[in-house]
C-alpha cells in the first residue's frame, strides 16, 4: 500500500540537486487520489470586494478577541477592529475599509455549525488602507518587536489549527530550537493554497521563514514538501539559494503533513506522549504562516486575507483566491461559477480531516484553507457501517502507531478509560483508518466522538472536585461554628451555677428559714408520701384479710385511687413549675427536677397500690361467687333469663342473617357465632347451677326428710321452667331445621353445624328435665 | 518425640513472628475509614442536592457502600449509576424516577431587581455559591453553582429562577457516529432523488 521513498520519481529527481539530509519514514500512511490538478492550474485571483463581511471574534485557538470598535464607526483597512484578550488570542483587523454595521451571533467555521460572535463590516469599496509601519531590514529589530509585531497582526497558525503564532516565536525556557520545520507538505487531496502560494511568492515564504529563524535561532531550517509540487520545489529552491534553509523533499503520502509526522520524517524524533514539538526542540510553522509573517513584519500588513482553494466539480472556475477574511462562502463561490444542484455538502478543509459546513454563509477565517465542493460522485455519502472483520488495515495506516481496532470497541462501548490507555488521545484524527476501512466503519468519528465525551467527562470531575471542596469547607465551617456557639453556651452556664453556688452559700450563712422556703415544696410532698403510705399500709392489710367486708374495701380502692389522681396533678404542677424554672430560673431547675422524680416514684408507688387493692378486690368478688351459690333459686332463674335472652338474641341474629345481604353475611355470620358462644356460656352456667341445685335438694331430700313440701315448692316452678326452656329449644332447632332447607347452598354447612349444636342443646335441655323430675319424683316418694 | 516437639516450637516460633507481623502492619498501615466511600464519593456529581434523600453525596456514598441502591442520583444520571455499577461490579438498574429526572445541567440565576437581600438562600446553599449580605443584592457565583436548585424553595419571593447552562462551543463535541448515518438510504433523501430521477 505504501510507496517506497526510492521509488517516487520526483524525489529521485530533486536528490540529484540536493540530497544531504536522510529521510525518514513514518509508520502507516495512505495514497489517496490526489484531485490537485484540479485547482493549481490557475494562479492565485484577487476576488472583488464582497458587499459583506463577517468577522467572527474568534477564528483561532485560545480566548476570543477583545472588542474596540463601535458599532456605526468608519474604519480602514487594516485597522484593528478586536485585541488579543490574553496571551493565548490574537487581535483582528478590517480587512478593507468600510463601517461596522452590527454585532450579531452568526453561524462560524465549526463543525458543529453553531454560531459565534461576529463584527459586521459593510465594505465602502474605497479599500483605503490604514497606517502601517514597514520595515525594510527585520535584522534591525529586536527579536521582542518582532514578536510584538506578529502578535499585532494578528497572526495565527493557517495551516488548520489555528494557534497563535507569536506564541511559537518565543523559544522554550529550558532550551533552544534545534530545528524549525516549515510544513509545506499540504498532504490532503484537493487543497492546493500552499502549493500556488510557494509558487509565486517563494520569496515572502522564505523570508518569512527568516524571520522565525532571527526569532528563533534554530540549530537548522528545512522546508519539508512533498515530491507532488514540483513547480513549488523548483520556487523555493530558487528562493532559499541564498539561505541556509535547506529544502527537503519527502515522498508523497497522506498524512506527511501532519506536524508529528514530518517530524518524523526530516528528524526521525518522536514527540512523546503528552508534550509538544516543542519539548524535544522543534518547532513547525506553516507556508501561510511564513508568509503571513513576512508580510507582518515587513509592510506592517496584518493578517486580513488568506489564499484559499476553491475546489471541487460543483465549481466551474475552481482555483484559488486571495479571499479577504469574513468574506461569505456562499458569495464568493458564486463568484467562480458555483452549481449549488451539483453538490449535495460543502467541506470547509480537505476531504480526510475538514468537515461539512451546516451554513453556506459561513465566512471566510483564518484557518479556511480550501472549500470542496465535491459532487456526488466525487466523494459519495459512506456505505452503511458494517461489522469488523479484524483485517488490520486500520492498525497498518495508523502515522500514530495506534491499536484502531481496540480504540473503536472501545468508543463504541464508551470504555473511555481503557480507551484513553491505549493511547487514545495520541490520535491526530487524520482519518486513514476510516479510509481503508473496507466495513466502512466511521473509526475517526468514534475517536472523535469519544475525546470530546473524556475531555466533558474530565471537566464534569474537575468541577465536581470543586464542588466537594466547597461543600466540605462549609460543613467545616458550620461545625466550627457550632462547637464555638456551644462552647460559649457552657461557659456561661458555668458562670452562673458558680454565682448561684456562692449565693446559696452565703443565704445559708445568713438564714436557715430561706433554705426552708426554698424547700418548701419538697416538704408538702413528704406530707403527701406520709399519707400514701398510709393508704398503701391499709391496702395491704385490707388484701391480707380477704374476709373483709365489701363496703370497707370500696372505699379503700376509692381512697387510693383519690391519692394517686392527687400525686398525679401534684406530679403535673411540678412539671410545669420545672419548665417555666428552666426559662426564667435556671439555678432551681436542679432541685425541681429532684422533686419531680421523687414525686414521680410516689405516683407509681400509688397506682401500684391502687392497681392491687383493686386485683384483691376483684378475687374477693370471685370467691363471693361461691357463697352466693346459697341463693339457689333466684340465681338459676336470673340463669334462665339470661339463657333465654341470649337464645333470643341469637334467635333475631339468625333470621338477621337468613335476611342479609351477601356483603353482610359475613359480619353476622361472625356475631351469631359469638353470640352462640355466649349462648353455650350462659347454658352451661344454667346448666351447673342446675345440676348443683339439684345435688342439694338430694342432699337436702336426704338429710331433711320434714322439709318435704317445702322443697316441692321450691323445685316445682324450676321443673317448670326447665320444660318450658326445652319447648323453646326445641321450637328453635325446628326454625333452623326448616331454615336449612330453604338456606342457600353457602349457608348449608354453618347452618348444619348450628342445627347440630343446638340438638345437643335440646338433648341437654331433655336430659336436665328428665333429672329435675326424677329428682322431684324421689323428693315425691320420699 | 523430640522432633515433635521441635517442630512445634518451630511452628510455633514462625506464628509469632508472623503474629506480630501482622499486627504490627494492621497498626501502622491502618485504613481510616471506608476507602470505597472515597471512591463512590469521587463518582457522584457532587451537586449536594439530596435528590436521593440522604443530606449529601457522602451519605449517598455510605449508604452505596452499606449496599443501598445507585439509582438515585438523577444529577448523576445514567453515566453515574453505569459508573457505580461498574465500580461495585453490580448490575446497572435505570434511575429511580421517585427521586427525579434526569435533567440536563442548570445554573441558578438570581433576578437581582426583585431580590429583597434575606440571605435565606445562601444559607440553603450547599456550597456557598451565593454571595451577598442581610438587606443587600444576592447574585449566584454561575461557575460554582452545581445547580441543586436548593437556594429555589427558601426565597420568599421566588426571585431565583433555575436555567439550563449554555456551555456554548467550549463544551462542544462530536456526536457518536452511532446514532447516524447507518442506513445508505436515509442519506439526506438524496439517493431517494436520485432513484426518482431515474
Amino acid at each position: 500500500m505504501s510507496t517506497s521513498f526510492k521509488s517516487a520519481p520526483s524525489s529521485t529527481l530533486s536528490s540529484k540537486i540536493i540530497s544531504t539530509r536522510t529521510i525518514y519514514d513514518f509508520h502507516g500512511g495512505i495514497h489517496p487520489e490526489e484531485m490537485k490538478g484540479l485547482s493549481n492550474q490557475t494562479p492565485i485571483v484577487q476576488p472583488p470586494i464582497p458587499p459583506k463581511l463577517v468577522l467572527p471574534l474568534q477564528q483561532h485557538i485560545g480566548k476570543p478577541s477583545q472588542l474596540i470598535v463601535e458599532l456605526g464607526q468608519r474604519v480602514l483597512k487594516g485597522q484593528k477592529l478586536a485585541d488579543a484578550d490574553g496571551m493565548i488570542s490574537v487581535a483582528l483587523h478590517a480587512p478593507t475599509s468600510g463601517i461596522i454595521d452590527s454585532i450579531i451571533d452568526h453561524p462560524i467555521a465549526h463543525p458543529s455549525g453553531e454560531s459565534g460572535a461576529c463584527i459586521v463590516l459593510i465594505p465602502d469599496g474605497k479599500d483605503e488602507w490604514c497606517e502601517l509601519e514597514p520595515c525594510e531590514h527585520y535584522e534591525h529589530l529586536s527579536v521582542s518587536k518582532i514578536q510584538a509585531k506578529v502578535r499585532e497582526a494578528g497572526v495565527a497558525g493557517m495551516g488548520g489549527a489555528g494557534f497563535p503564532t507569536e506564541v511559537k516565536l518565543h523559544p522554550p525556557h529550558h532550551d533552544k530550537v534545534a530545528t524549525l520545520i516549515l510544513n509545506a507538505a499540504e498532504c490532503e487531496p484537493y487543497i492546493t493554497a500552499d502549493d500556488r502560494l510557494m509558487r509565486e511568492r517563494a520569496d515572502e515564504v522564505v523570508q518569512g521563514m527568516e524571520i522565525m529563524a532571527y526569532a528563533l535561532q534554530p540549530g537548522e531550517c528545512i522546508i519539508g514538501i512533498e515530491d507532488n509540487k514540483p513547480e513549488a520545489i523548483a520556487a523555493l529552491r530558487e528562493a532559499a539559494k541564498e539561505t541556509n534553509i535547506d529544502v527537503c523533499v519527502i515522498p508523497t503520502k497522506y498524512p506527511s503533513g501532519g506536524e508529528k509526522q514530518i517530524i518524523k520524517i526530516l528528524t526521525d524524533k518522536e514527540v512523546p506522549n503528552g508534550q509538544i514539538p516543542a519539548d524535544i526542540g522543534v518547532m513547525c510553522q506553516n507556508v501561510g504562516t511564513a508568509a503571513a509573517i513576512y508580510r507582518a513584519v515587513r509592510f506592517g500588513e496584518p493578517l486580513i486575507s488568506r489564499v484559499t482553494t476553491l475546489t471541487g466539480e460543483g465549481i466551474q472556475q475552481p482555483g484559488n483566491v486571495e479571499a479577504l477574511l469574513g468574506t461569505p462562502i456562499d458569495w464568493l463561490l458564486s463568484q467562480y461559477g458555483f452549481q449549488a444542484n451539483k453538490t449535495e455538502r460543502l467541506i470547509m478543509g480537505g476531504p480526510m480531516m475538514g468537515f461539512t459546513l451546516k451554513h453556506i454563509e459561513t465566512p471566510i477565517v483564518k484557518t479556511t484553507n480550501c472549500i470542496l465542493a465535491p459532487t456526488h460522485k466525487d466523494l459519495p455519502p459512506p456505505p452503511p457501517a458494517q461489522a469488523c472483520i479484524r483485517c488490520g488495515l486500520c492498525a497498518d495506516v495508523c502515522p500514530a502507531v495506534l491499536l484502531p481496532q481496540q480504540l473503536y470497541w472501545f468508543s463504541r462501548a464508551q470504555e473511555y478509560d481503557k480507551a484513553e490507555h491505549h493511547n487514545l488521545f495520541d490520535c491526530i484524527e487524520c482519518g486513514a483508518c476510516s479510509y481503508v476501512c473496507p466495513s466502512s466503519i466511521p473509526l475517526v468519528q468514534y475517536y472523535r466522538h469519544a475525546k470530546g465525551e473524556i475531555k466533558q467527562q474530565k471537566q464534569d470531575q474537575l468541577k465536581s472536585d470543586q464542588a466537594r471542596e466547597r461543600f466540605e469547607a462549609r460543613q467545616f465551617r458550620l461545625d466550627r461554628e457550632q462547637a464555638e456557639k456551644d462552647a460559649k453556651r457552657k461557659a456561661r452556664a458555668e458562670n452562673a451555677a458558680k454565682a448561684q453556688a456562692a449565693k446559696k452559700a452565703a443565704e445559708a450563712v445568713d438564714a436557715g428559714t430561706e433554705t426552708q422556703a426554698n424547700t418548701a415544696s419538697d416538704d408538702t410532698t413528704d406530707t403527701k408520701k406520709v399519707a400514701i403510705q398510709a393508704a398503701l399500709d391499709r391496702s395491704k392489710e385490707k388484701s391480707q384479710a380477704n374476709n373483709a367486708s365489701k363496703p370497707e374495701e370500696v372505699i379503700d380502692i376509692d381512697a387510693l385511687k383519690t391519692a394517686w389522681d392527687k400525686t398525679q396533678a401534684k406530679l403535673d404542677k411540678m412539671h410545669d413549675a420545672l419548665d417555666d424554672a428552666k426559662v426564667n430560673n435556671p439555678d432551681q431547675v436542679d432541685k425541681l427536677t429532684r422533686a419531680v422524680e421523687k414525686n414521680q416514684m410516689r405516683v407509681t408507688q400509688a397506682k401500684q397500690a391502687w392497681q392491687k387493692a383493686s386485683a384483691s378486690q376483684n378475687t374477693e368478688a370471685e370467691t363471693k361467687i361461691e357463697p352466693a351459690a346459697e341463693a339457689e333459686k333466684p340465681d338459676i332463674e336470673a340463669l334462665t333469663t339470661a339463657l333465654e335472652k341470649a337464645q333470643s338474641k341469637l334467635d333475631k341474629m339468625q333470621d338477621a342473617l337468613d335476611n342479609a345481604q351477601p356483603e353482610q353475611v359475613e359480619k353476622l355470620t361472625r356475631a351469631v357465632d359469638k353470640n352462640k358462644v355466649r349462648v353455650n356460656q350462659a347454658k352451661q352456667a344454667w346448666e351447673d347451677a342446675s345440676a348443683s341445685q339439684i345435688a342439694k335438694v338430694k342432699i337436702n331430700a336426704e338429710a331433711v326428710t320434714e322439709a318435704e313440701k317445702q322443697s316441692d315448692i321450691t323445685e316445682q316452678p324450676d321443673v317448670e321452667a326447665l320444660e318450658s326452656a326445652l319447648d323453646k329449644a326445641q321450637s328453635k332447632l325446628e326454625k333452623m331445621q326448616d331454615a336449612l332447607e330453604n338456606a342457600q347452598p353457602e349457608q348449608v354447612e354453618k347452618l348444619t353445624r348450628a342445627v347440630e349444636k343446638n340438638k345437643v342443646r335440646v338433648q341437654a335441655a331433655e336430659n336436665a328435665l328428665k333429672a329435675a323430675t326424677s329428682a322431684t319424683k324421689q323428693n315425691g316418694e320420699q | 518425640m523430640s522432633v515433635i516437639v521441635t517442630a512445634i516450637l518451630a511452628l510455633l516460633g514462625l506464628a509469632a513472628v508472623f503474629g506480630a507481623l501482622l499486627g504490627f502492619a494492621s497498626i501502622r498501615f491502618k485504613v481510616d475509614g471506608n476507602p470505597i466511600v472515597d471512591e463512590i464519593d469521587s463518582l457522584l456529581p457532587q451537586t449536594q442536592c439530596g435528590q436521593c434523600g440522604h443530606p449529601g453525596c457522602r451519605p449517598y456514598a455510605e449508604s452505596i457502600a452499606d449496599g443501598g441502591d445507585i439509582n438515585k442520583c438523577p444529577p448523576g444520571g445514567e453515566a453515574t449509576i453505569q459508573a457505580l455499577a461498574e465500580l461495585l461490579d453490580v448490575e446497572a438498574t435505570p434511575l429511580d424516577s421517585e427521586h427525579g429526572e434526569e435533567i440536563p445541567k442548570q445554573v441558578a440565576i438570581i433576578r437581582e431587581d426583585e431580590c429583597i437581600g434575606c440571605t435565606k438562600c445562601i444559607q440553603a446553599c450547599p456550597i456557598d455559591a451565593i454571595l451577598g449580605s442581610a438587606k443587600h443584592m444576592h447574585t449566584v457565583i454561575a461557575s460554582e453553582c452545581t445547580g441543586c436548585d436548593l437556594c429555589v424553595e427558601p426565597c420568599p419571593v421566588d426571585c431565583i429562577d433555575m436555567v439550563p447552562v449554555d456551555q456554548g462551543l467550549a463544551a462542544w463535541h462530536w456526536n457518536s457516529p452511532k446514532d447516524q448515518n447507518i442506513i445508505a438510504t436515509d442519506k439526506m433523501g438524496l439517493v431517494a432523488e436520485g432513484a426518482n430521477l431515474s
